[in-house]
């Protein structure tokens, strides 16, 4: 066996090793006890794969030109994302989560780009690709030109770089119109490999990545987010069949499988389908919903204290805005206060609190708070009608009870948190905006729900100060 | 050459694998999980590393060193935050040690 034959046995051994190492990585990642190993599992997959690739050889008069550029732009940039990783607040993580897949799939992108240009402008047509590498190199480009843009434009809608939405009239036809006439070119593209038509190939296919995401709401994001990693995997399953690389097509095939799962586990968590989502103008008819009667009533911090004092079961229902707020470390100080008084406190965590199912779990986590005390929608929904004190902070949508009563609602339908029912509501809030869906919230005008006007941290301290200055400190 | 029908068990296996894997996670697994697979198809890094290295020409090599820079994000980014969210899993106690 010569060198050359040992390095390429090594290369493809690397490559099995890592697709064995990423998918016991996600297995390992989707149970609690493992999630942390798995990880790591899947971190030295990519790092054995990626080191074995240095062997690879390419054409002899750029090898060290080539080899140096490969080198430089790894080195810059994952100093930067590694940076941009470890410093982001862990408020903001799934934006970044979206900026991440995004640069995967323009990665995608690049590399139909790449070997499509090379057929195209190659001055000898022998050596090219064929038919089914041309498809799949058009189509996985196509799927990574749109997670690509498309997540660029979730990163900056929920990083607060644009506004929220952003609509006209016949929107769906232009997006339609767009994505036909990229599928046109895709067409041209595969039969006659014009470099004219590769280029506007992939203009129009990163433009509808930008046309199909501006419409979509905030608080749909998540689901967008999912769906366009799972896009992702596919451009990279599909670019890797081009490569003839097993590893890019098995770990984008699971990670296009498994994120489709996800995306509609996340869709169903939140009342909402794919289609939903993706075509309709969730949050737009806000004006046609039935007028809410009564009005808001404030508290005062030391009012509201008492009204703790007094209570037996208190049942904290923490939403994005306390994290926005760097509150939850003060929350759970305040619940420690109450459980120093016997006090029954718990979590109240809506499967979308936050940004996505799942991340006001790592929040309250992040803080201190210990497990047992955090429940799920389902388990703590029974137990509002026992609870003396209901406290809402930075949550809004979850807790609207028109998701139930008001067909004309855009949340109509969306489960939520049965806060209503508690005998006392008290609302922390910094100003009387509407939520992430924009809709007015019921609960706020009921009778048993009064507003404390103030910054999540502020109002934390000022109810641990009422409470000791109701009983001195000492609790018993 | 992977090609005809041995690419479609190829991709209907790794199909069936990725929807297995997941089918029963818990909702609070939900973010770091769909972060964690973020970070597995960062393995396109390797596809674009070939892609450059192989380029020949200036354009393929401009479009070579966008897709590594890209790719490496994805997967550097991908695997610190990926990290820092299941770093919270351990201070619990019912789940605590792996």
């Amino acid at each position: 066996m010569d060198t050359s034959n040992i390095v390429g046995l090594v290369i493809q051994a690397s490559y099995f090793a890592a697709a064995v190492l990423l998918i016991m990585g996600i297995k390992r990642m989707s149970s609690p006890v493992t999630a942390r190993s798995g990880i790591q599992w899947a971190g030295v997959g990519v790092l054995v794969a990626v080191l074995a690739t240095f062997l690879h050889g390419g054409p002899g008069h750029v090898l060290i030109e080539n080899a140096a550029l490969i080198f430089v732009a790894i080195a810059i940039s994952t100093a930067a994302a590694w940076y941009s990783g470890k410093k982001v607040a862990m408020t903001d993580m799934p934006q970044m989560v979206a900026l991440y897949n995004g640069m995967g799939g323009g990665s995608a992108a690049a590399i139909g780009a790449s070997a499509l240009l090379g057929v195209a402008l190659s001055a000898t047509p022998g050596v090219g690709l064929t038919m089914t590498q041309k498809v799949l190199a058009v189509i996985g480009a196509l799927i990574g030109s749109i997670s690509f843009t498309g997540s660029l434009i979730a990163f900056a809608k929920l990083q607060g770089l644009m506004d929220k939405t952003f609509r006209f009239k016949g929107q769906q036809v232009v997006n339609g119109l767009c994505f036909l006439a990229a599928l046109f070119f895709g067409a041209v593209v595969v039969h006659h490999m014009w470099p004219h038509a590769i280029v506007i190939f992939f203009v129009l296919s990163l433009l509808f990545g930008i046309l199909m995401t501006l419409p979509i709401g905030g608080a749909d994001m998540p689901v967008v987010i999912s769906l366009y990693n799972a896009f992702t995997g596919l451009a990279v399953a599909f670019e890797g069949y081009v490569q003839q690389n097993v590893a890019l097509i098995i770990a984008g095939t699971v990670v296009g499988a498994a994120g489709t799962l996800l995306t509609r586990l996340m869709a169903k968590a939140m009342n909402r389908s794919i289609s939903n989502v993706l075509f309709s103008n969730f949050g737009a008819g806000g004006g046609a919903a039935s007028e809410i009667k009564g009005s808001l009533k404030p508290i005062e911090a030391d009012d509201a204290a008492s009204l703790l004092y007094l209570a037996e079961k208190v049942i904290i229902v923490p939403g994005y805005g306390m994290a926005v707020a760097q509150a939850q470390h003060k929350i759970w100080e305040l619940s420690q206060a109450l459980i120093k008084r016997d006090k029954d406190v718990k979590f109240a965590i809506h499967p979308v609190a936050g940004r996505m199912p799942g991340h006001m779990n790592v929040l309250l986590a992040e803080a201190g708070v210990p497990y047992d005390l955090i429940a799920d929608m389902d388990d703590i929904n029974p137990e509002f009608p026992n609870c003396d004190v209901a406290i809402v902070i930075g949550a809004n949508d979850v807790v609207n009870p028109v998701a139930k009563t008001d067909k004309s609602s855009p949340i109509y339908g969306m489960p939520i948190l049965d806060v209503a029912l508690a005998k006392q509501v008290i609302v922390i809030k910094r100003g009387k905006g509407t939520g992430f869906a924009g809709i007015e919230n019921a609960l706020f005008y009921q009778d048993n729900c009064k507003m404390l006007y103030d910054d999540g941290k502020e109002a934390a301290n000022k109810l641990i100060a009422g409470l000791k200055a109701v009983d001195g400190g000492g609790g018993h | 050459m992977i090609d005809g029908f041995l690419a479609l068990y190829l991709f209907m296996l790794a199909a069936f694998t990725g929807h297995e894997i997941i089918s029963r996670v818990p909702v609070i697994l939900h973010t770091p999980l769909m972060s964690g697979s973020n970070f597995v198809h960062g393995i396109v890094l390797v596809g674009a590393m070939i892609a450059l290295g192989e380029a020949t020409t200036p354009l393929q090599q401009v479009i070579g060193f966008v897709g590594v820079f890209l790719g490496a994000g994805n997967a550097a980014g991908g695997y610190v935050v990926t990290e820092r969210m299941l770093e919270m899993f351990k201070s619990s106690k019912k789940e605590g040690g792996n």
